[in-house]
């Protein structure tokens, strides 16, 4: 395994036979199973809690409350607000008020229905426009804006030839894993306890742990599980503290295991958005000056909302030279169910707002839509809105014009519907497939209209405004049955992205050594960050790469003490060579007993806070590009919509692992793609009304169309490898290029998404 | 939970009246949703898997009587030629794995008004065979539904087959949903044309309480086609049956769409049914196909 190869995952084959141990599927002797009370409320006042008549059902071991949770009883990733279990009020429909441990999982569930908790029920606060109005009930201490990040760039009046202004809404997206939330607390006879958790960051579950039990993080020992994905869902805690609670009560392991509907109010969601934007260019296409107001929804608690404002607040116009910004991005906390990361980390808002104001302005120009992006287009050396000048490879312009001379895909041809007798006897055009409604029969091309859209977007790679963003790896070589092995531990957590290929072929390419073993993350090493912001492969690869290297110096260290003093040596296929490549020792004959161990700590290069009035700063380490091309038929009289192709360009700076790259630009457009079309979770009132995979729709191979992909490696000078993260960017711009396409169809000034065939109808 | 298992029809309609509450099980798609999502806790479960004869299908003095446990992919393969109507709509619902387990019979019984087999039944006027240690009873479709989720059946009795013609001429089904597959219906819309009889059928499926008829469409456009010379209907005549289509839905607005727009799209969607229909080759137009039609 070699860096630049592609890699099969080594889990690939038991997920699709069905024989993968996810989080779900874990099991202890004697292990109770936990469940959770909720508040059926957006906002109330608990008055009391009764829990005697739960606590007296046969099977049921312990139900506690806020009272039983014995460190803090707030918790938050970047502001302590959100309660273990609620005191006092709650603030969202479905969050966590008492906790069951019962010998059965239906014995829990029913003892949950037990525990009386009598509320006084409050009018909430369901817009974040309304929380930001004088009168409105204060949600939190400190008022119910979360921040408010201010860009002041450039002239704050300057004026343009031609100005474009529009309003933007962005619905609620979910993450939707596949996995929901779950995890397995093992009690030790000392106090402490071992949690089995599918999570995006061990380190920071632990410390959130030790703080909220009040014990010191060495007592709380996490260790990653089978995990169905993340997306940012599993950034925050959801059941670990109430696992861990449950079993050092009642001594013995407890398991949870959310359902489907509690899934979807036991994790964090993408802020829903209100955008205002104007943009001001002169008659030759180069803009002047953007100003934007964008209003996220944090909803009720903060989880990471304030840098996700951050980043819509800073990428805000695109990926484009704009000499002149006035931003203001707010996020406002509300009685909504709370929102903070989700793949595309704030800069997915924006980019359906930036790219619509570029059509527009397109439109209003006269213009080719392509052709203004690309005289605007950042590239090296550009002084962003931020005031920081972006560095290394910044193929804007390059990117778009890849995407727009890559061949476009045949016209559905839409004759007189051809009939056929198909299996069972069909009726019909002869692939309803290819159409707009699908299987479903809505169309044999009656009022099916083809329209092209494009999209560029970027985002920081890793963690931004001077966050020690940093990762620990050990490496360890030794001999086992006479052959060299490396063991590789990190902490960092797989979510299905592919980290653990990453690591071994890092060390593979390093070392040069054939039998490489990724150990599962646990917290017996040090913090590796979380699974997100597409940093992983940048800065836990660095720390692998880190520690191999110095592996590999005290091998060739004790090669040229014993026996080639002078030469030139390297490692390759289990051998010690020299400069020539004749071989000079085995690795297992050099080696022996000896075990050879060095853990290593890589940080970026530091980045820097926005300055509170001006947000100017180098605030970011690394951007990362991609564009889309859509390609999509409409049925404009039913308001469906087909999406034929899509298109992307991107620079990955290296491919460690091209076939994962190929799995992150596919799928990511199609999270993209869900959230353009069809992806919403409804709130109304505070309360979510599609809490299901039969209402909460994901694109279906239906739905998802093949992605043509041109992958670049321009090479990052300040990275390992010169690698660039590739998670987040397809997510980005994928949903944008469709919503302009569908535009393209219908000739809608379409300016809310999911699209909804009503928007396209009446 | 307590949980029967039959092994024989009659043994079946002997527990289902000792366990008057039992809830049948058959493909279990709509049953261990409803389960799962805590929305009901059963106190007993009669499982209808093992009973063959559920499972069979054979014509009846010319009439299909298809077993209430038979399959949509079974229905699709088997049935597709002669039920053209029931097999596109067979064919819009779920996944591949849920038509493999869900059965007519079941979408009868939950009688949601979402149900995919209930308009194409509708239009082709199919008939529902109830049964009971008491006897066996036939219910039109047409009369079966009495509100949402709510249907004419005893509480001692079981669905054990549904009864329809052999299509006597050109079927069509058309379902709204906001994704190209494995959708919950938005609305829905099935067509049935009878040309010996000079008679259209029609059904609406999630747009109102329950699945409904057109039925001034249907009196409407029987009266308007030219069913001897099989000229193609007007564009004027299309939509004046949209409209009828339309007007005779009852929709609310709901989390899967809004009321404006189901009446709007069932406007186009039987439209659009009509005129594939008409325009269905001779040879396909079933047994009450007499003649071609002009200009084809």
């Amino acid at each position: 395994m070699r860096v630049g190869e592609s890699v099969q995952r080594v889990d690939g084959p038991s997920k699709v036979r069905g024989t993968f141990a996810y989080s779900s599927d874990l099991h202890a002797e004697h292990m109770l199973w936990g469940s959770t009370v909720r508040s059926p409320h957006p906002y109330a006042r608990i008055t009391s809690i009764d829990t005697s008549e739960a606590r007296a059902m046969p099977g049921v071991h312990a139900v506690l409350t806020h009272e039983d949770v014995p460190g803090m009883k707030l918790y938050g990733l970047e502001i302590q607000d959100q309660p273990v279990l609620a005191f006092d009020f709650v603030r969202y429909g479905g969050e966590a008020v008492a906790l069951v441990a019962a010998d059965h999982p239906e014995q829990a569930r029913r003892a949950t229905q037990k525990v009386r908790v009598e509320y006084e029920v409050l009018r909430p606060v369901t817009q974040a426009e309304d929380a930001l109005r004088p009168d409105a009930p204060r949600l939190h201490p400190d008022g119910n804006v979360t921040r408010h990040v201010k860009i002041r760039h450039g002239d704050q009046v300057a004026r343009a030839d031609v100005v474009v202004r529009g309003e933007y809404e962005i619905g609620m997206q979910d993450q939707a894993p596949l996995g929901p939330e779950s995890g397995l607390a093992v009690p030790d006879a000392e106090g402490g306890v071992d949690l089995y958790i599918a999570t995006q960051w061990l380190h920071v579950d632990q410390q959130q742990l030790a703080n909220i039990l009040a014990l010191q993080p060495e007592k709380v020992r996490l260790t990653m599980a089978g995990i169905g994905g993340a997306f940012g869902a599993r950034e925050d805690l959801s059941m670990q503290a109430h696992a861990c609670l449950l079993a050092l009560k009642t001594g013995r392991p407890v398991k949870i295991s959310y359902s489907r509907p509690e899934s979807f109010v036991g994790h964090v969601h993408r802020h829903p958005g209100r955008l205002s934007y104007e943009h001001g260019a002169n008659t030759d296409g180069m803009l002047v000056y953007v100003r934007a107001r964008i209003l996220l929804d944090g909803g009720a608690y903060a989880s990471s909302s304030t840098a996700v404002i951050a980043n819509a607040s800073c990428f805000a116009v695109g990926p484009y030279r704009c000499p002149n910004a006035t931003i203001d991005g707010i996020v406002a906390y509300s009685n909504n169910p709370p929102c903070g990361a989700m793949r595309g980390f704030g800069s997915v808002q924006n980019c359906y707002a930036h790219e619509a104001q570029m059509d527009k302005l397109a439109a209003a120009l006269g213009m080719d839509p392509v052709e203004l992006r690309i005289r605007n287009a950042m590239e090296t050396g550009t002084e962003m809105i931020t005031g920081q000048k972006i560095d290394g490879p910044v193929p804007v312009a390059e990117l778009l014009s890849r995407v727009s001379s890559m061949p476009l895909p045949a016209n559905v041809s839409r004759p007189l519907p051809v009939y056929g007798e198909g299996k069972g006897g069909a009726v019909g055009p002869a692939d309803l497939t290819a159409m707009p409604g699908g299987v479903s029969n809505t169309t044999h091309g009656e009022g099916v209209k083809r329209g092209i859209g494009y999209a560029v977007g970027f985002k920081n790679i890793g963690y931004s405004e001077g966050f020690d963003d940093h990762s620990t790896a050990r490496v360890r070589l030794s001999v086992i049955d006479g052959r060299p092995r490396v063991e590789v531990h990190t902490a960092a957590a797989e979510v299905g992205q592919g980290t653990v290929m990453v690591q071994a072929q890092i060390a593979g390419s390093e070392l040069g050594v054939n039998d490489i073993v990724v150990l599962n993350a646990d917290t017996r090493v040090g913090s590796a960050g979380s699974s997100s912001a597409s940093r992983q492969t940048y800065i836990t690869g660095g720390a692998v790469k880190a520690a191999a290297e110095a592996v590999c110096q005290r091998v060739l260290g004790l090669a040229q003490s014993e026996l080639h003093p002078a030469s030139e040596l390297r490692i390759e296929n289990d051998n010690v060579v020299g400069g020539d490549g004749r071989q000079i020792v085995p690795l297992a004959t050099l080696l022996g007993d000896a075990v050879i161990e060095e853990t290593r700590e890589f940080h970026p290069r530091a980045t820097h806070r926005l300055d509170p009035e001006t947000g100017q700063a180098d605030a970011h380490m690394q951007y990362a590009f991609a564009a889309h091309r859509a390609v999509v038929d409409v049925d404009t009289e039913l308001g469906l919509v087909k999406v034929v192709e899509l298109a992307t360009a991107q620079d990955v700076g290296k491919a460690i692992n091209p076939l994962a790259v190929q799995g992150q630009l596919e799928g990511g457009a199609a999270q993209g793609l869900g959230l353009a079309v069809m992806e919403e979770i409804q709130v109304q009132d505070g309360v979510i009304r599609n809490a299901s995979f039969t209402d909460y729709l994901l694109p279906t191979i239906l739905d998802m169309p093949p992605l043509r992909m041109d992958i670049l490696e321009l090479g990052d000078p300040n990275s390992p490898y010169g690698l660039k993260g590739v998670g987040e960017p397809p997510t980005i711009s994928s949903g944008p290029a469709i919503v302009a396409a569908i535009r393209a169809a219908t000739g809608r000034d379409i300016r809310r998404v999911p699209v909804r065939p009503h928007d396209l109808t009446l | 939970m307590e949980f029967l298992q039959p092994a024989t029809w009659e043994e079946a309609l002997a527990m289902k009246a000792a366990h008057p509450e039992a809830v049948p099980i058959a493909g279990g798609t709509d049953v261990m949703v409803e389960i799962n999502l805590d929305h009901r806790r059963p106190e007993t479960v009669m499982d209808l898997t093992p009973i063959r004869e559920l499972t069979e299908w054979g014509t009846d003095d010319g009439v299909l009587r298809i077993g209430a446990g038979v399959s949509y992919t079974r229905l699709i393969d088997e049935l597709g030629d002669r039920l053209p109507g029931l097999a596109i709509a067979s064919r819009t619902v779920g996944s591949p794995q849920i038509r493999n387990r869900g059965t007519v019979g079941g979408n009868l019984g939950t009688a949601s008004p979402a149900g995919d087999a209930h308009p194409p039944l509708l239009a082709a006027d199919a008939e529902v065979e109830l049964a009971s240690t008491s006897g066996t009873r036939r219910v039109p479709v047409r009369e079966f539904f009495t509100g949402p989720k709510r249907h004419t059946m005893r509480q001692d009795e079981l669905i054990a087959a549904f009864l329809v013609e052999p299509a006597p001429g050109p079927q069509q089904f058309s379902k709204v949903g906001t994704r190209n597959a494995m959708v919950i219906a938005v609305c829905s819309f099935a067509l049935a044309l009878d040309p010996a009889r000079r008679r259209v059928g029609t059904g609406i499926g999630s747009a109102g309480p329950t699945p409904l008829r057109a039925v001034d469409a249907e009196a409407f456009i029987a009266g308007e086609l030219d069913w001897d010379g099989r000229r193609p209907p007007s564009d004027a005549t299309l939509s004046r049956f949209g409209e009828l289509v339309a007007a005779a839905a009852k929709p609310i607005d709901d989390v899967r769409g809004t009321a404006a727009y189901r009446r709007h799209a069932l406007a186009v969607m039987s439209r659009r049914c009509l005129a594939w229909a008409w325009a269905t080759p001779p040879h396909l137009w079933g047994g009450g196909a007499r003649s071609a039609p002009e200009g084809l």
